[in-house]
């Protein structure tokens, strides 16, 4: 009965349970890379949103449609993107990052960036207009405003990062184009998960899948922990 | 006979002008939107260190007055003096305003006074002397850590005031900042009020309370319809107000002829 979905399952959490070391290779490095991407899509995004969120200037508008479209990025667009800038007769090409987890950390900062930038756009711009008259009357200098506005609006801001990680954690379009799935180097989990069950190895695919499962759904509790304090104590 | 009801021209302080040299002035300012002239080709002087209150129907241009005064928007026609000099950044920082409607930032009570410290560039000892006076003053010690939205509507009002007087501003507007507030913290924000003005602090205050206009007030101002209806001081307008616009709304009728030609 090893076949059937119970005894699959049975076998993914032995797997993790023993806490098998090629399993926590791959948890590991899915970490590493997604952590990276949305800490790096944060220090771009954040202050790129808070700057368009904040001021008016020409073509603002344009701007703020280009970063909404930029949200929906396929992901093996952007893989075959950056495959073409780091492949050998790419223009960054003498980098020799293809196929290194550094050229999946650029493919998930490049996907999770226009996310983090369009959502912090719309949250510090509902703020500034509460506080524009205020920051007005007090004579706030412009770039005073913009950390002002992050700071004041830091629980929302959390909530955008972790959408940029959901995001980042469960892509697999742009790194196995650019990572290749290499063992020990460049598997992931959700790239795991494709190769394993196409070679029919279930039970590792299921217990990544458990294990993305979990995170998503641990991502979400935090999600819902922080509205719940930021809403006690009014910071909402 | 001049008409005083519509002369837009009008020196506010002048039936009191012993109060002082010109602080601020407006002329012939005009603020447009929507193709509707809001305010009206109006000509306003505040003298310094007087008490001036702002009083009007609803819609007549009250708060956005206080708005191009303060220089929060930009008038579509006219100009705003400050000392004789077209209003700018360094005027603009000698002024405080307080709203009808508090804004709180999202800290606590004490980090939005420390805040308002900071963009003026109070740094250490003098300004945590500043932010413990002008906590005390308003009576929120105990409140201080606490975030400053939680705070009742009369605390937020008092809390606002503090923010205000804490930069120790030359001019202090007022837009209704006791419109929504009971009688006791109403009281309060009168206090610090006049606490500001013996201080030396300019007020100008809009009220629709003629009692309260009477209590804080030394000039007045009568808008209707964007322009100035009627000015001078507080008690000769409430007690024989010449303009038909200011004797309805004393009246409580309410009053549709227009001022505009």
């Amino acid at each position: 009965m090893s076949d059937s979905f119970l005894g699959v399952l049975g076998e993914a959490v032995g797997l993790i349970l023993a806490g098998d070391r090629d399993l926590m290779e791959i948890i590991l490095l899915s970490l590493r890379v997604t952590l990276t991407a949305v800490f790096l899509a944060c220090l771009i995004g954040l202050p790129l949103g808070a700057l368009v969120g904040t001021f008016r200037f020409p073509g603002r508008i344009v701007v703020t449609v280009i970063l909404n479209a930029l949200m929906g990025l396929p992901p093996v667009v952007v893989g075959l993107l950056v495959y073409l800038m780091l492949s050998a007769s790419g223009p960054l090409g003498m980098l020799r990052l293809l196929y290194t987890p550094t050229a999946m950390i650029i493919a998930q900062t490049i996907l999770v960036t226009p996310i983090v930038a369009a959502l912090t756009r719309q949250v510090i711009e509902d703020l500034h207009r509460e506080y524009a008259e205020q920051f007005a009357s007090l004579g706030v200098r412009p770039l005073d405003r913009v950390g002002a506005l992050l700071w004041d609006a830091r629980y929302s801001l959390l909530t955008v990062a972790l959408a940029g990680f959901g995001r980042a954690v469960a892509e697999v379009g742009a790194v196995i184009i650019v990572g290749g799935n290499i063992n020990h180097v460049t598997r992931v989990m959700t790239t795991t998960i494709a190769l394993e069950t196409s070679k029919g190895n279930l039970q590792l695919a299921l217990a990544l899948g458990v294990v993305l499962l979990t995170i998503a759904v641990l991502v979400n509790a935090c999600v819902m922990a922080i509205r719940a304090s930021s809403v006690r104590s009014a910071y909402a | 006979m001049r008409d005083v009801a519509y002369d837009t021209h009008a020196e506010i302080a002048a039936p009191s002008a012993a109060g002082g040299e010109p602080l601020m002035e407006a002329r012939r300012l005009c603020f447009d939107a929507g193709g509707k002239r809001l305010i009206d080709n109006v000509d306003v002087v505040i003298r310094k260190g007087r008490r001036t209150v702002v009083m009007g129907a609803n819609g007549t241009g009250k708060s956005l007055l206080l708005r191009l005064l303060h220089g929060l928007i930009p008038p579509s026609g006219g100009e705003v003096l400050w000392r004789g000099a077209p209003l700018d950044g360094a005027a603009r920082r000698a002024q405080a305003m307080v709203f009808q409607r508090p804004v709180m930032l999202r800290r606590s009570a004490l980090a939005n006074l420390r805040f308002a410290l900071a963009v003026r560039g109070l740094q250490g000892a003098e300004r945590a002397r500043r932010e413990a006076e002008a906590m005390s003053r308003a009576r929120l010690e105990d409140l201080a850590r606490r975030p400053a939205r939680v705070l009742s509507g009369g605390e937020q009002q008092r809390l606002a005031m503090a923010r205000a007087l804490a930069c120790k501003p030359d001019i202090l507007f007022l837009d209704e900042p006791t419109a929504s507030l009971d009688p006791a913290s109403t009281h309060a924000i009168e206090a610090l009020t006049n606490e500001a003005h013996r201080d030396g602090v300019t007020v100008v205050m809009i009220t629709h309370d003629p009692r309260q206009a009477r209590r804080l007030g030394d000039d007045l101002i009568f808008l209707h319809d964007g322009r100035i209806a009627e000015t001078g001081g507080v008690l000769p307008v409430l007690d024989n107000p010449k303009s038909e616009a200011a004797r309805a709304w004393l009246e409580g009728r309410l009053y549709l002829g227009g001022s505009k030609s």
